[in-house]
């Protein structure tokens, strides 16, 4: 019983997002990354039900919606951060240059090199903050003093942070206030060069300062990296995203330009969720 | 898509539910401004002049009342759909009425002049387009304050009736100037009342716009149906 309604469900939802992206089509670029009918289990517990979203190239798409709605689920399930966790699965098809990233083949060193992720709460590395951005590129590069001083000016650079930096490289990363660290994760996740970046509720531990500084770099970045953002606040995704897309217990309900979703959402729940009804 | 639900802070539901009264006020106070003002040329009727033109200082006190509010709430609460554009088209409406009381003075005032005049002539015409004013001002009014785009429409419209009927005036009035020069002050002073009038129902259709936008999220796209010709008319005296 419960199978054929979320069969139909999935079904009736596609259609909708089909229309929905057709719709805003036209100011957002082709999908760099095609994510279609992704279903998501905690043990048996189904979190995303047949999710069906396009994330557009060099655009910001944020995610909206409750706690425990599914959008940070996504996230994970987007560089399968969830093989960590035994009993959790995915199913269904996320697409990225012609490849199941989702399937079992996939080598998950190289896709999280492709896909990076900046979490809630800075995460610097007990280390100097040179080898916070070197570390991971040692991972996966072989590059000489020179060019890996280069390379770590240039993700510095890149997230704002080289100007306040670039004379105490050899201090701890551990010695930079909360917005400064902040920055210094998103260096060490564009170091690496991914195509495609995570950003799971960046500010919500920062000052307002520090998180105008987060937002004005999501705006430099998106030049070169296409970006999916979670995040609580409403006006930071009405700031930040080309894409909206509004999440309810497990489901996509809907999604359409940041422009559309913030002054003519169509969906009921929508209106209610960002005018602060319900959640 | 306005919503049922209430908001979970009382507080900014309790703003929404004021702002919603502030500009349905205003409505009423406009609207019994265009009542008098109509009584007045109608039905000689100085009294409600008087009132008219003396309501206007209130209606642009409760203009800026509604602006400084409408500001207050953007500033606290940074409103986002529904309730965005229920405040923005707030602000929108509140110049639009405004406007209309500004009309609304203006036929009042120039009642006054008619009546030091015997008029040959029955206003007809006139009254039944104060009628219908009323009426599409009335119902836009009402279409606010329950939020029903289908009133909205209907008054967006029915704004033609209005401009045939000012059209057919201005063919008139200038008819009986032409008969006789001593026509011409009344008429000039009942063509600019029927102006009036005319602007008035334009207003409303503003406000039916406003409105329908308000409550469905969609711009109303297609072409106002306009029926006001007398720019372009010209009413030569037949020869001899």
């Amino acid at each position: 019983m419960s199978m054929t309604n979320d069969a139909v469900n999935t079904e009736t939802q596609k259609a909708n997002i089909g229309v929905m992206q057709a719709r805003s089509a036209a100011n957002l670029n082709a999908p760099r990354i095609a994510i279609n009918k992704v279903d998501f289990f905690y043990g048996t517990n189904k979190a995303l039900k047949g999710i069906c979203l396009d994330l557009p190239e060099k655009q910001v798409t944020g995610m909206i919606g409750p706690s425990g709605c599914g959008k940070s689920t996504l996230l994970r399930v987007l560089n399968r951060m969830y093989d960590l966790y035994p009993g959790q699965h995915a199913e269904g098809e996320v697409m990225m240059d012609g490849e199941n990233i989702i399937s079992p083949g996939v080598d998950l060193n190289q896709l999280r090199s492709r896909i990076g992720m900046v979490f809630q709460k800075p995460t610097p590395f007990p280390m100097s903050i040179y080898d916070n951005i070197a570390f991971g590129v040692k991972l996966h590069e072989k590059l000489s003093k020179s060019a890996m001083d280069e390379r770590v000016e240039w993700s510095l650079t890149r997230a704002a942070l080289w100007g306040e930096v670039k004379d105490r490289l050899t201090a701890s990363a551990m010695g930079l206030s909360g917005g400064q660290q902040q920055r210094l994760c998103i260096a060490r996740t564009i170091a690496t060069r991914p195509e495609v970046i995570l950003f799971d509720e960046p500010t919500s531990a920062l000052d307002p300062i520090s998180t105008l500084k987060i937002e004005e770099l999501i705006d430099e970045l998106k030049r070169d990296f296409t970006i999916a953002i979670v995040t609580h606040n409403m006006q930071q995704a009405a700031r930040c995203a080309d894409q909206v897309a509004f999440f309810y217990i497990g489901e996509l309900v809907e999604v359409g330009t940041a422009t559309q979703m913030f002054t003519s959402p169509r969906e009921k729940r929508t209106q209610e969720y960002i005018t602060g009804r319900f959640g | 898509m306005a919503s049922d639900a209430e908001h979970i802070v009382k507080s900014y539901q309790n703003e929404l539910n004021r702002l919603r009264t502030l500009i349905s006020d205003m409505g009423g106070m406009v609207e019994h401004q265009v009542a008098d003002c109509c009584d007045a040329v109608i039905n000689r009727n100085a009294e409600a002049a008087t009132a008219a033109v003396a309501q206007d200082p209130q209606v642009d006190a409760a203009e800026r009342e509604i602006e400084q509010f409408v500001i207050r709430l953007l500033a606290l609460r940074q409103p986002m759909a529904g309730d965005l554009r229920q405040i923005v088209s707030s602000l929108k409406i509140t110049g639009d009425l405004e406007r209309i009381g500004d009309y609304a003075a203006n036929v009042a005032k120039r009642s006054g002049v008619l009546q030091q005049f015997t008029l040959p002539y029955t206003l007809t015409g006139l009254a039944h387009m104060t009628q219908l004013v009323q009426q599409n001002l009335k119902t836009v009014i009402d279409a606010f304050g329950e939020g029903d785009h289908e009133k909205a429409l209907e008054v967006w419209r029915s704004d033609e009736v209005i401009d045939d009927i000012y059209n057919a005036l201005f063919r008139e009035l200038i008819t009986y100037m032409m008969e006789d020069p001593r026509n011409i002050t009344p008429c000039t002073h009942l063509l600019f009342i029927a102006k009036n009038l005319e602007r008035i129902g334009d207003h409303a259709t503003n406000i039916a716009e406003t409105v329908y936008y308000a409550t469905t999220g969609e711009p109303l796209l297609a072409a106002r149906p306009k029926g006001d010709t007398s720019a372009y008319a010209v009413v030569r005296p037949a020869r001899d």
